[in-house]
């Protein structure tokens, strides 16, 4: 056992672990940081596709969505990294009344938290995205401060300014338990040693619910399985993230972004879910998607696919993420259950639990914590997750 | 308007006259029927087809195979790999300058079900290995799908125009390369139970046991209930200043050009590798008419065999053991190459470095296997069964034998009943791979009457067709396997030149003391170069087996007999004394070879680790010095093994930094191999088509042409 004390280990270098590592760091404190791969972001992070957005619907995801978009669109000239922010906006098209209404009645809900989002008609929306196809477009809402960045080197720049603040970061090693005494956490023993600790943050993203059995709790996080692909650069002819909410057989939706060096990466939703974590490639992903997005773009028919990779989507009951201290393990932060939003929401997400590590809180910070309680009661489920 | 095509061939013949008219920026030109791109542009001396996006730096052929795609052009409006891509009358061409754009689809899009196709056996590559099991299975009536990328079966065979070592029966041996390509073809065309695809990739194997593959611009999956991985090699790279201009290529892709499309891709060639690879494009470029300034090799000896090596150095091609390349020089392509001498540590020896004038080097430091399909398929519980160089490195002759113990193992497995795979196959694979042995002393015999055969052939390789081919059966080797040096009974020859003709190595020559005046011989020598460059009453140069002039003396017959194949069978008189030392008549003049005065260096951090994206040594080092130990790290950190050929070039490129850096093996977490295997446009897996399905003439990308008008 190691016999360094640490004030915080997070478990998890990923999409949340990497900026909270960070963050608590910022707040002067003494940090571990453990993955089981073998450098950050092997997880999930790298098979994240770099959309992010403040327009959601649920209070707590906007406001540490607006967070992470600062953190994001703020870091090549406050730290000197490129992450390759781009600020394209996310686009959802209607072809049909029912996502018409979808849309416009979300809208009320995005307009009402102040979000800088609005309806446009047909032709209003060929101009910001003039390769739709524009047959039965009917129109659809636009976020222009929304857009993207690269996980991966946002990843490695958390990690780079994380790593000279001081964290320390042990790779290729996994938890197997967290050690608790007396209903308090003191430290996690991992298949290579131990680390003394009082307080643990679980950022494992779909393996949440693992490290949180190893600390004797439960996580109510399943992961399920998407597929995503990317192609050749292209010369720039697509601005927005463009979703596409029409369910067909094998898919619930889809979405896709030309990257700031010009490749477009897509990723689809599978109908049914395909749960657990499987990440082997399906055949069925390459036709599906493609066919989707050759007919919304039908240029796109000409634009080579370069690699396609599979992603888990770490999924609670009610689509929103697990946030805070546990009821049951004093010591324990979850910052858990992103559901496929891990990547917008880190930063955000990582300076609040390091607010929280740290006693801290500012004003707000509550009434997110409260919405995004571990213990809550799973009721509805947040519209457009 | 320059012309690089290839007139006179001792060899190939040539095909007809460019007829086919298209655009390179605007200006016009001509192409042969069907050739792709990137030929008809060498052929018009363009070998700039491009800039980089990310650092304007000049691209041009690289891998000359669908591989990668720094041969991208922009055909009528649509960026496609130049080398699989064939002209069409009026094609307008122009460089891929940055990243290329996307053209608008006029109409409505029409999309097909993707279809799934059941087989027995699935093989992937229709090379030696491939077709050779595709016979096997034939016979046993298995059900086979084969497919191979190109529109021609046989793979590299297809590019030998060499006369192939081995043994007669087991491999052909004696017989050119593209001729067994042939008869391997032709025999797998006869049976009806072989479907062949040409122009057809596999992309990836699925975790659901399908193979999908892009058959003729068509994406279609297949499911084998076993798939034979018989996918060859891929060349390796080199890390060098200057290492990525348009130029520096590989072998195999300087063959593909000389010998498939008949181009001559270059004047003045230097190449870096003295494997069988390097040493016979070297060959196969001189017979192309294009000069060989040299060839270095960073080991004491050449590690191919002596015969091509001797072959190279009596027509004047000099060998640089123990040198090794400093950097390629030139601005837009290559102007010269600077070589240096190595130290017992491997470092350059400083004040050793000489510079050679040429406009091409080509990289042949060897092979490595095309396994990625292998790997999926373990992975998912694909049975499969891996033949030729995607299972070991080897000679092509041993990829015959292995594809066929793999055809008869896979039939058996799927329960026909072919027997057991008789035990001297296995034997006889496994001396086919043999690597050549010691170099033993030259034995030149003492007679000075009557006629005989000399070998100079003092390594001991896996060939025997001289053997064979001796209708006195004079010639034997000592051992039980086909590895030994040949001897000869000398009562019985009756001078009939043939064990001249069928050697591959063209190590053997007649030596006639008969027809002579007193102190003169008749020696005949085998020559496979142009009719037109030599004839009766000429003045030649011979050369012993080390290349060393032996003097100058008078030809006095040319014959070209059918059973020498194209070869040529030249007679010279020469004095006794030195009549049995001749090996061959230099071909090349020794000023070519002569280094320029002035020494140029390229400068500064050019030495490219990932074409496709640009990433340079210096980025790579720097990070393993940094302590980045997972490839992963890297790739996220630069996106070396990102770019369009999906990390097949730098990931062996990259593990050799670390090794220069002193990193252990176990330290190192390499590359997620990821799908899919080239890149296929969206409309490809979208199932947008024009026709019903597949037809037979397709080319290979036109998925993409049919998309633009009409659709």
């Amino acid at each position: 056992m190691s016999s360094a004390i640490y004030d915080v280990i997070v478990v998890g270098a990923g999409s949340v672990g990497m900026p909270a590592a960070m963050s608590l760091a910022e707040q002067g404190m003494k940090v571990l940081c453990i993955d089981q791969f073998a450098s950050p972001g092997q997880g999930c992070n790298k098979a994240a596709i770099g959309g992010l957005r403040a327009t959601h619907s649920a209070p707590a995801k906007i406001k540490l969505c607006l967070e992470s978009l600062k953190a994001f669109s703020t870091w090549k000239d406050t730290y000197g990294d490129d992450l390759e922010w781009r600020q394209g906006g996310y686009l959802f098209v209607a072809y049909r009344p029912k996502e018409e209404k979808i849309l416009k009645d979300l809208l009320v809900i995005q307009k009402r938290h102040g979000l800088n989002i609005d309806w446009y008609e047909k032709n209003e929306l060929l101009k910001i995205a003039p390769a739709l196809n524009p047959e039965s477009l009917i129109g659809g809402t636009f976020s222009p401060e929304d857009g993207g960045a690269s996980p991966m080197l946002s990843c490695l720049a958390f990690h780079r300014r994380a790593v000279e603040l001081g964290v320390e970061c042990r790779f290729n090693e996994r938890v197997t338990s967290i050690i608790r005494r007396k209903g308090k956490v003191v430290g996690v023993r991992t298949d290579k040693g131990g680390y003394a600790t009082e307080c643990v943050i679980n950022a494992a993203g779909p393996w949440a619910r693992q490290l949180a059995q190893a600390g004797g709790l439960d996580a109510p996080v399943v992961p399920d399985c998407h597929e995503a692909g990317i192609t050749e650069p292209a010369a720039r002819f697509l601005d927005p993230m463009v979703v596409d909410i029409r369910p067909a057989p094998g898919s619930v939706n889809y979405y896709f972004h030309q990257i700031h060096p010009g490749q477009v990466v897509f990723c689809i939703t599978p109908d049914p879910a395909i749960v657990g974590s499987d990440r082997r490639e399906t055949s069925a992903f390459l036709p599906m998607i493609s066919r989707r997005m050759v007919d919304l773009m039908p240029k796109l028919a000409n634009l080579k696919v370069r690699r396609t990779w599979r992603g888990l989507y770490p999924m609670t009951p009610d689509g929103s993420p697990l946030v805070g201290r546990s009821t049951e393990l004093e010591g324990y932060i979850d910052a858990i259950g992103m559901c496929g939003q891990g990547y917008m929401l880190g930063p955000g997400v990582g300076a609040l639990v390091a607010r929280l590590a740290a006693n801290r809180l500012q004003d707000g910070d509550e009434a997110i914590l409260q919405e995004l309680s571990p213990s809550r009661v799973f009721g509805g489920i947040e519209a457009l997750k | 308007m320059p012309d690089f095509r290839i007139k006179d061939h001792p060899v190939l013949t040539t095909p007809g006259d460019a007829t086919v008219p298209f655009s390179w920026k605007g200006q016009e030109m001509k192409a042969r029927e069907g050739e792709v791109i990137s030929s008809a542009l060498f052929a018009n001396g363009v070998r700039v087809f491009g800039h980089h996006h990310k650092d304007g730096s000049p691209q041009g052929i690289y891998c000359a195979n669908g591989q990668c795609a720094q041969c991208s052009v922009v055909a009528d409006g649509l960026s496609v790999k130049s080398c699989m891509v064939a002209v069409k009358p009026g094609m307008k061409v122009e460089p891929l300058e940055g990243k290329a754009g996307l053209i608008d689809v006029v109409g409505a899009l029409q999309f097909h079900e993707i279809e799934t196709i059941d087989t027995e056996v699935l093989i992937l590559g229709g090379g030696p290995a491939g077709l050779s099991a595709a016979i096997e299975l034939a016979k046993a009536g298995v059900g086979v799908i084969l497919i191979d990328d190109k529109a021609a079966l046989g793979g590299k065979l297809v590019l030998q125009t060499h006369k192939f070592f081995g043994s007669i029966d087991a491999c052909h041996a004696g017989t050119r390369g593209m001729d067994i390509g042939e008869k391997l073809e032709a025999q797998v065309r006869s049976y009806e139970n072989v479907r062949i695809w040409t122009e057809t990739t596999a992309l990836s194997v699925f975790s659901d046991r399908k193979v999908g593959v892009l058959r003729q611009g068509h994406y279609v999956l297949v499911r084998p209930q076993i798939m034979l991985v018989a996918t060859g090699a891929r060349e390796r790279s080199l890390v060098f200043n200057g290492n990525s201009l348009p130029g520096v290529y590989g072998a195999g892709a300087f063959q593909t050009l000389v010998n498939r499309d008949l181009v001559r891709p270059s004047e003045r060639l230097f190449v870096i590798g003295g494997g069988n690879v390097g040493l016979i494009a070297a060959y196969h470029a001189l017979q192309a008419g294009i000069q060989v300034v040299g060839l270095c090799e960073a080991l004491d000896e050449c590690g191919g065999y002596k015969v091509h090596k001797d072959k190279l150095v009596r027509m004047g091609v000099p060998i640089h053991t123990r040198h090794t390349v400093v950097c390629a020089n030139g601005t837009e392509e290559v102007e010269s190459v600077t070589i240096a001498q190595l130290d017992p540590a491997w470092k350059i020896i400083p004040g050793t470095e000489k510079t050679f004038t040429c406009d091409t080097v080509l990289v042949a430091v060897g092979l490595e296997p095309v396994d990625e399909f292998l790997h999926k398929a373990k992975e998912y519980g694909l049975p499969y069964y891996a033949a030729g160089d995607a299972e070991e490195i080897a000679e092509a002759s041993a990829a015959m034998f292995t594809g066929k113990i793999r055809g008869l193992e896979i039939a058996k497995a799927l329960g026909r009943d072919v027997g057991e795979v008789p035990p001297e196959w296995h034997r006889t694979a496994e001396v086919l791979k043999s690597r050549p042995g010691a170099t033993i002393t030259e034995e030149i015999p003492d007679d000075e009457k009557g006629v005989f055969p000399i070998f100079h052939c003092s390594q001991e390789i896996p060939c025997n067709p001289c053997t064979s081919i001796c209708p006195k059966g004079a010639i034997t080797i000592e051992g039980s396997d086909i590895l030994g040096l040949p001897m000869f009974n000398e009562e019985d020859c009756i001078a009939c030149e043939q064990c001249v003709a069928v050697c591959p190595g063209l190590a053997i020559t007649l030596v006639d003391f008969r027809k002579a005046d007193e102190n003169d011989a008749i020696v005949s020598i085998p020559y496979e170069f142009p009719g037109t460059s030599i004839k009766e009453g000429d003045i030649v140069t011979v050369l012993d087996t080390l290349g060393t002039p032996l003097g100058n003396v008078p030809v006095v017959k040319v014959r070209s007999p059918k059973f020498a194949d194209h070869a040529l069978l030249v007679k010279v008189k020469a004095p006794a004394d030195i009549a049995k030392l001749i090996a061959g008549i230099r071909v090349q003049e020794a000023w070519v070879t002569e280094p320029a005065e002035d020494k140029v260096e390229r400068l500064g951090d050019d030495e490219i680790v990932c074409r496709c994206e640009r990433v340079t040594a210096g980025e790579i080092r720097a990070l393993i010095r940094k302590g980045v130990r997972d490839m992963n790290e890297l790739k996220a950190a630069t996106r070396a093994g990102m770019g369009a050929c999906g990390g097949k070039t730098c990931p062996s490129l990259i593990k050799r930094i670390f090794r220069e850096e002193g990193v252990p093996e176990k330290q190192i977490t390499d590359f997620t191999k990821r799908p899919v295997f080239i890149e296929v446009p969206l409309g490809a897996f979208a199932g947008v088509v024009t026709g019903e399905g597949p037809a037979v003439d397709t080319a290979h990308t036109h998925a993409v042409g049919a998309f633009q008008g009409g659709l």
